[in-house]
C-alpha cells in the first residue's frame, strides 16, 4: 500500500501541476517588464497600472458587476424560493420543476445563446445590458436552487418541527429558524451565480449589444487581436476574485457536514 | 411534507422566469429551424403555410446540413470530443482514486479544493493560458529554441492538437470531481477482501474498484462529452480558422453569416444528440436507483 501510494501521489502532483502550471505562467508573466517575448525581463506592476488607465475595460467591468450583481440578486431569490419548494412541499409539477432547473444547465450555451438572440430579435427587443441581465438569471437560477436544495436536504428537519410543536407560527419558524440555517446555503449559491455570471462568454456574446460589453467579451476582443501583457493582468485579477469567491463558497457549503463528525 | 399550494406559489416565479425566457426562446428557434431566410439575414415571410409544408421546403436546412462538409465537421466535434473523454478519464482515474482513497483523511479537503477552484474557474482564462503557452512567441517555442532543439519556432497553435490539448484541459475538473465523489463512497472493506482473497491489484480494480465506481465514471463521460462536443471558445482561439466545431457553425451562421434558420437547424441538432444522451444517462442512474442531479 505504502509503495503505491507514492506513486499515486507523485501521479495526482503531476496532474495538479498539469492543472495549475498554464495559470501559474499566467499570472507570474502578468508582472512581466517585456511586452513581447516570453523571456522574463524583471519585474513590473506597469500592466496592472495601465488597465487602470483603459476606459473599454473599466467600462466592461462595469458592466460585468451591474450583470453579475443584478442577475445574482434574481436567481439568489428565484433559486431560493424553488428549492424550498421542492425541498419543503409536496406539489403539483414537482416532477416538471426539476427537469426544468436541469434543462438550463445541461443544454449546450450556444443553443442557449441562439435561442435567446432569437427571441429577442423576434419581440424587437433591443439588445442590452437588461437582455444580457435575463440570459444570465435563466442559467444562474438552477445553480443556487442545486446548492440550496442540497443545504435543506443536510439540515435536520426536527429542529423546524420542535419549533412548530413550541407553538411557533410557521411564518415565525420560517424565520427564526429555517432561514438562519438555510442563510450559507444561499449565500453559496450566490457567490457561485456571480461568478458564473462574471465568467460567461458564451452566452452573453450572442444577447450583448453595443456599449453592453462585459469583461470577458472585452478580454475575448483583445485576445483576438494579439496577445499583451495587460490581458495577462485583467485574467490575473479576475483568477483572484473568482478563487476568493469559491474558497468563500466551499467554506460555506462544507459547514454542516464538519459539524456532524465533531458532535 | 404537506401537499398545498405553498409549493407552488413558491416554484411560481421560477416557471415563470425560465418559461417565458427560456422555453419560448427554445421553442421559437425551433420553429425558425424549418423558416426561410432572406436575402438580409432576416426571415422570408411564408404565404401559404400549407404548400410550404407540402413543397417540404421547411426541411432545407436540415437537409443541407447533411452536406459532406458539415458531416465532416459533425464528425470532427464527435472525434474530438470523444478523445477529450477517453484522455480526461484515464488521467483522472488515478488522481481522483488518490485523494479519495489514499491520501490522507486531514489532507482530502485541500486536495478537492484545489481542483473546485478550477472547476469554477473561467472557462476563457484557461483557455487562454494555452494560447500564451503555445504560440509562436510562447514559452514553448522559448525552450525549444534556446535549448537549441529547433531552428525556428514551431507552429504549435492552430491545430488539432491545440483544440485537444484545451478541450482536455479545461474539462479535466469535471471528470476528476464526480469520479471522486464515487471513490469517496466506497466500502474500503470490500478492497481489503479483495486483498486478502488473494486477488492481484489488477483483478481488484477490474472486478471490484471499476464496477462499484461506474456512477461517477457515467456521471463524468456525461460532464465531460456534454460540453466538449458544443464547444467554440477552444476551438476558435486555439483553432483558429482552420479546427471549426459544430459550435462555430453554429455561432458562424448568428454572427457573420446571418443565417439563422440554418443556425437554427444545427443547434437543434446538437440539442437532439445530447438530451439522447442525457436520457440514456438518466435511464441508467434510475435503473441503479441513484439520484439523478437534482
Amino acid at each position: 500500500m505504502r509503495g503505491r501510494g507514492g506513486l499515486l501521489g507523485a501521479y495526482a502532483a503531476l496532474v495538479y501541476l498539469f492543472l495549475y502550471a498554464p495559470i501559474a505562467i499566467l499570472v507570474v508573466f502578468s508582472f512581466n517588464r517585456a511586452r513581447q517575448t516570453a523571456v522574463w525581463e524583471g519585474g513590473t506592476t506597469e500592466w496592472y497600472r495601465s488597465l487602470a488607465k483603459n476606459d473599454l475595460i473599466l467600462a466592461a467591468l462595469k458592466n460585468s458587476l451591474i450583470v453579475g450583481g443584478v442577475a445574482t440578486l434574481i436567481a439568489t431569490v428565484l433559486g431560493t424560493l424553488v428549492a424550498l419548494a421542492l425541498g419543503r412541499h409536496t406539489f403539483r409539477g414537482e416532477g416538471f420543476t426539476r427537469q426544468l432547473l436541469y434543462l438550463p444547465v445541461i443544454i449546450p450555451e450556444i443553443v442557449l445563446g441562439a435561442a435567446l438572440v432569437t427571441f429577442f430579435g423576434a419581440l424587437a427587443f433591443r439588445l442590452s445590458l437588461l437582455t444580457v441581465v435575463i440570459a444570465h438569471v435563466v442559467f444562474c437560477v438552477s445553480y443556487v436552487a442545486i446548492v440550496v436544495r442540497a443545504r435543506l436536504a443536510g439540515f435536520d428537519r426536527s429542529l423546524e418541527e420542535a419549533a412548530l410543536d413550541l407553538g411557533a407560527r410557521p411564518a415565525q419558524t420560517f424565520f427564526r429558524v429555517t432561514l438562519p440555517l438555510l442563510a450559507p446555503g444561499i449565500v453559496a449559491g450566490a457567490l457561485l451565480s456571480f461568478t458564473i455570471s462574471i465568467d460567461d462568454y458564451v452566452i452573453t456574446s450572442f444577447v450583448a449589444g453595443v456599449g453592453s460589453t462585459t469583461l470577458p467579451l472585452q478580454i475575448y476582443s483583445m485576445l483576438k487581436v494579439g496577445v499583451t501583457p495587460e490581458v495577462n493582468a485583467v485574467s490575473t485579477l479576475i483568477l483572484a476574485v473568482t478563487v476568493v469567491l469559491i474558497a468563500v463558497a466551499q467554506r460555506l457549503q462544507r459547514r454542516p457536514a464538519e459539524r456532524e463528525e465533531t458532535s | 411534507m404537506r401537499r398545498d399550494r405553498a409549493g407552488v406559489l413558491l416554484a411560481l416565479p421560477t416557471w415563470a422566469t425560465l418559461g417565458v425566457f427560456f422555453l419560448l426562446p427554445l421553442a421559437i428557434l425551433f420553429v425558425v429551424s424549418f423558416a426561410r431566410r432572406d436575402t438580409y439575414g432576416g426571415l422570408k415571410p411564408i404565404g401559404d403555410l400549407g404548400a410550404y409544408l407540402a413543397s417540404g421546403k421547411f426541411l432545407e436546412h436540415y437537409a443541407r446540413s447533411l452536406h459532406p462538409i458539415y458531416l465532416k465537421i459533425f464528425w470532427r466535434s464527435l472525434w474530438m470530443a470523444v478523445v477529450t473523454t477517453l484522455v480526461c478519464l484515464v488521467v483522472s482515474f488515478p488522481a481522483a482514486y488518490y485523494i479519495a482513497v489514499v491520501a490522507r483523511a486531514r489532507r482530502r479537503p485541500l486536495l478537492l479544493g484545489l481542483v473546485v477552484v478550477p472547476f469554477w474557474t473561467s472557462f476563457l482564462i484557461r483557455t487562454y493560458a494555452w494560447m500564451f503557452i503555445l504560440r509562436t512567441e510562447g514559452l514553448v517555442n522559448h525552450a525549444l529554441l534556446a535549448a537549441g532543439l529547433v531552428h525556428r519556432p514551431l507552429e504549435l497553435l492552430y491545430n488539432d492538437f491545440a483544440v485537444l490539448i484545451g478541450l482536455i484541459y479545461g474539462e479535466l475538473p469535471f471528470m476528476i470531481l464526480p469520479l471522486y465523489a464515487s471513490l469517496e463512497k466506497l466500502d474500503r472493506s470490500l478492497l481489503e477482501a479483495s486483498a486478502d482473497l488473494g486477488a492481484p491489484r489488477a483483478a481488484t480494480l477490474r472486478r471490484v474498484t471499476v464496477p462499484m465506481t461506474m456512477p461517477g465514471i457515467v456521471a463524468g463521460i456525461v460532464l465531460v462529452f456534454v460540453p466538449s462536443l458544443g464547444q467554440f471558445i477552444v476551438s476558435d482561439l486555439l483553432g483558429g480558422a482552420k479546427t471549426i466545431l459544430a459550435g462555430n457553425l453554429i455561432q458562424n451562421q448568428f454572427a457573420i453569416a446571418r443565417n439563422k434558420p440554418f443556425g437554427a437547424a444545427v443547434a437543434f441538432e446538437l440539442t437532439a444528440a445530447v438530451l439522447l444522451l442525457l436520457w440514456a444517462y438518466a435511464r441508467y442512474t434510475r435503473r441503479r436507483g441513484e439520484d439523478v442531479l437534482l
